[in-house]
């Protein structure tokens, strides 16, 4: 099939960007998005032409590196799916097709479809961990988990940190990738310890990296191609404010500010 | 070039013991004074990087990727091995030691497996702490699935995404440590060489991949945790960012590199589908816990699957391993679907693919039994084909997926190289010439949690070198040689794309050093690569500029460098005239088609050494001294 392509382009994050026009010609319906790309990209080269600039790494929707909005939406469309593995079965021939990097602020534009996402990686540092140094671990049997504590755990932690929820929020949200993280380790004993200070944390620095708020549309949750719940944001709010409730008490009995 | 393993003396399960007595000590006040950089954020990097910061030291951590969370350890699948023992089922450190080693076909060495199978009950413990999200049984213990090669259930796994999961739980560790200042975090940074000072590695040359800025980086010791050259191949299960360009480098620096040429295809990956397919992916080994391998008896059979009777299909795993059946170990599993394709028993588009079926597994489990264990494999699977494997069987082939070569090391994980330390998959130690599945997140996660905090300690307290800093000449000349080599790069200004030279390169090693090999193919490919590397520095076409994000720049210095190492690995399987593990010289095979091994001429570790530009480089042999095992055939019947 041939398609048209309106491809954002922009040099790099100072300079302005505008939709281009190309032609993808005699397309596979078993070639993936990314690999039509490729195609194209091949063609441009030999051309002598930039090719168009876009993230990828393992191409088996795990490592959450591809981050494109197709036609408005992030990812494309296909429910549970990353950019890297949807195909182009899915689409008509003759279709245009509209290719867009994430849009949000603090996720700045590197290049065409490149962003930069290193505000993630801030709220992970912020608390998004277990405070165990290597060694000294007690049995891993020591500690039984109930399988269902383990498998929402696991529902949680499955998040790639893609940040297509960021794309497709109104608001530039990042609530449902913190509550991802804030949810994997309150459901799991090894995370007790640190459960207030964590989600306090992180949620300040999701704020501080200019993150906008949560109003519920689930738009997130409809884009997320590990499809994680919107519940998790209801369970970070429930965190965030025992953890503000039981710290303003702790400072009360202290006699502190 | 003198290789010294450094193997501690005594019985073989008080090496670690005693190593770890002996290796010189740094006091905790004094290791704030040292700094390490590590390249690659994987398990074993991002492991090494949380637990030197932890232990004190100032860290430098490199990454290709956005984050050190991308690096391609997310991918894998199945699960992680671990000599618990929890199943009650026979498991034990030995055992876990001798399924290695003789998984690897008896070219590993002895005293770096068995400290590896020691320390695979403390790795399961370290990530439980941290929160890795393991399957668990409705007790709340830890559940254990079997993987090839093995007859006890000792893997731990979180559902099909074990290797995402232990990744996440270092990156969470490195983060942490990032946040409290211990480790600064260079991401999107690219290393392409290694400082050599005074005869020590004492930093690195870097990238920014963003800017284009060049820049040097000094410590007192380097790590290399870079993975594997799989990608030298073109087509493999490795993520497309995956490359040699960092061991490579280091070897024209003067490590050795070892057994270039044992390199896993792994048995069940989805068939290529076309001439667009820009990567191969995977379907875990673990489905072939309940998955049964067939192939039609008839040639040409081109019958649906479900029209073709029982009798008429060939099991072959089951049929000629019977003991192991379909969990028969990666190597054997490939060779025997590339037999049954070779037969013209093939199915799917050009014949390149054997059937993975579930029917009788959800007989037994239902379909919903069998969605709990691999649902997320079922569904990738659907994405790519289009197919639904719940009604019809997978379509499966061997592909290239992982590289048991690496820089050479001794048992302190040091090159040859004083002060460049190699973790994970880019060094060669653990694996032999065929890594068991669920082996490499062990291998990875014990370098960098366990061994590497303290030999790299002994290596500092006792190299005693002088502080250096990167404005020194031989980092500023090392600099200068990094600019050069994108200046040429970008000058040649020719008529072909880096891909299609990429493409062109896979599809010769493929066809000559892959699945089967023989003298005259290894010759011819030996003849055609430096043809095909001359050709690439004549009439590649590299866009844009250095200062700027520009990938085909990128992709063009690693298409170079592979360019060069494809070479040593086609030299080194012309060498090694036997077959073992993933080397299978078609030459030498026993009459019913097994690896033939000769224990007489080849139990050495082959490390090559470069001699210079356009030199042959130079074989350096480390004799592979058992004191434990008794070397066998290998036999899974």
């Amino acid at each position: 099939m041939n398609l048209t392509l309106k491809v954002w382009r922009q040099q790099n994050s100072t300079s302005p960007g505008r939709l281009v026009t190309y032609e993808a010609k005699n397309v596979l319906t078993d070639m993936s998005f990314l690999e039509m790309l490729d195609v194209v990209n091949e063609e441009l080269i030999a051309k002598g032409e930039e090719p168009i600039a876009f993230d990828s790494d393992c191409r088996e929707g795990i490592c959450g590196t591809c981050s494109m909005v197709i036609n408005g939406v992030a990812h494309g469309g296909q429910k549970g799916t990353t950019v890297c593995q949807l195909h182009m079965r899915h689409f008509q021939d003759g279709q245009t097709i509209v290719i867009e990097p994430w849009r949000a602020r603090p996720f700045p534009v590197l290049k065409d479809l490149i962003v930069d996402r290193t505000a993630f990686d801030r709220i992970i540092q912020a608390g998004g961990f277990v405070s165990v140094n290597t060694g000294g671990a007690p049995d891993g049997n020591a500690l039984p988990v109930p399988k269902t504590a383990a498998e929402q755990a696991m529902d949680a932690a499955a998040c790639i940190g893609c940040g297509a929820c960021v794309a497709a929020c109104k608001n530039a949200s990042a609530m449902l990738f913190v509550s991802a993280k804030v949810s994997h380790l309150a459901h799991l004993p090894q995370g007790q310890a640190e459960r207030e200070q964590r989600v306090l944390n992180m949620v300040k620095t999701m704020d501080e990296a200019g993150f906008g708020n949560c109003t519920v549309t689930g738009s997130c949750e409809a884009v997320c191609p590990k499809e994680i719940s919107l519940d998790f944001i209801a369970k970070m709010n429930r965190e965030y404010g025992k953890a503000i409730l039981k710290n303003t008490l702790v400072r009360k009995t202290k006699g502190g500010d | 070039m003198k290789l010294d393993a450094k193997i501690p003396a005594g019985p073989l399960a008080q090496k670690w013991d005693k190593a770890r007595f002996e290796l010189k000590l740094i006091n905790p006040a004094n290791k704030r004074k040292h700094d390490i950089i590590v390249v690659g954020t994987g398990l074993a990097g991002a492991s090494a990087a949380a637990t030197l910061a932890e232990l004190g030291y100032n860290v430098k951590a490199f990454c290709y990727q956005d984050s050190p969370r991308r690096a391609h350890s997310i991918a894998a699948q199945g699960g992680i091995n671990a000599a618990k023992n929890y199943q009650n089922d026979g498991d034990s450190v030995f055992r876990l030691f001798y399924d290695t080693i003789k998984g690897g076909d008896f070219r590993a060495r002895e005293a770096n497996v068995y400290r590896l199978a020691q320390v695979s009950v403390n790795i399961i413990d370290q990530c439980v702490a941290q929160g890795v999200p393991f399957a668990r049984e409705y007790g709340g213990l830890l559940a254990n699935r079997s993987f090839g090669g093995a007859q006890v259930s000792r893997t731990f796994y979180a559902r099909g995404q074990t290797g995402q999961q232990l990744l996440l739980g270092a990156y969470q560790a490195l983060s942490r440590q990032i946040g409290a200042g211990k480790v600064k975090m260079f991401p999107r940074t690219e290393m392409l060489d290694v400082v050599i000072v005074n005869g020590h590695a004492r930093g690195i040359v870097v990238r920014d991949m963003v800017t284009g800025a060049v820049s040097a980086h000094a410590a007192d010791a380097v790590v290399l945790a870079t993975g594997g050259y799989g990608n030298v191949f073109y087509l493999s299960t490795n993520a497309k960012g995956c490359n040699v360009t960092a061991t490579w480098r280091a070897y024209k620096k003067g490590a050795a590199f070892a057994n270039p040429c044992y390199t896993q295809i792994h048995p069940t990956c989805i068939p290529v589908s076309g001439d667009h397919q820009s990567k191969l992916t995977l379907m875990s080994e673990s489905l072939r816990n309940d998955g049964r391998v067939w192939a039609p008896k008839k040639k040409g059979d081109n019958r649906a699957p479900g029209d073709i009777p029982e009798g008429e299909r060939d099991y072959y795993l089951e049929r000629k391993y019977p003991s192991f059946g379909n969990l028969a170990p990666r190597d054997i599993s490939s060779r025997a679907a590339k037999e049954a394709c070779d037969d013209g028993r093939g199915v799917g588009p050009g014949g390149r693919g054997v059937y993975l079926d579930f029917a009788d597994a959800i007989k037994r489990l239902g379909e919903e039994g069998v969605r709990e264990r691999y649902g997320n494999l079922f569904d990738m699977y659907e994405k790519i084909t289009g197919e639904n494997a719940y009604h019809v069987p997978m379509r499966i082939y061997p592909a290239v997926h992982y590289t048991m070569g690496g820089l050479w090391v001794d048992y302190n994980l040091m090159s040859s190289v004083p002060g460049l330390f190699v973790l994970g998959e880019a060094n060669f130690s653990d694996h032999g010439a065929n890594r068991l599945g669920a082996s490499a997140l062990m291998q990875g996660l014990a370098d960098g949690y366990f061994v590497i905090p303290y030999t790299i300690g002994d290596y500092i307290a006792t190299s005693k070198q002088p502080k250096v800093q990167s404005t020194q000449p031989e980092f500023q000349q090392a600099i200068a040689g990094v600019a050069d080599l994108t200046r040429r790069l970008l000058a040649v200004n020719g008529k072909r794309t880096v891909n299609s030279f990429h493409k062109q390169l896979g599809t010769l090693l493929w066809e000559k050093c892959g699945m089967a090999r023989d003298e005259k193919g290894l010759q011819a490919a030996l003849r055609e690569i430096p043809l095909l590397r001359e050709e690439f520095w004549k009439n590649v076409k590299v866009t844009g500029q250095n200062e700027e994000l520009n990938q085909t720049l990128e992709h063009a210095g690693r298409v170079a460098d592979f360019l060069e190492f494809g070479e040593l690995l086609c030299l080194d399987a012309l060498y090694r005239r036997e077959s073992c593990g993933g080397h299978f010289r078609t030459e030498f095979q026993t009459p019913d088609g097994e690896a033939l091994r000769d224990d007489t001429n080849f139990a050495y570790v082959a490390a090559w050494e470069f001699a210079g530009p356009g030199k042959p480089p130079v074989l350096n042999k480390e004799p592979l001294v058992y004191e434990e095992v008794h070397l066998s055939t290998r036999s899974y019947k």
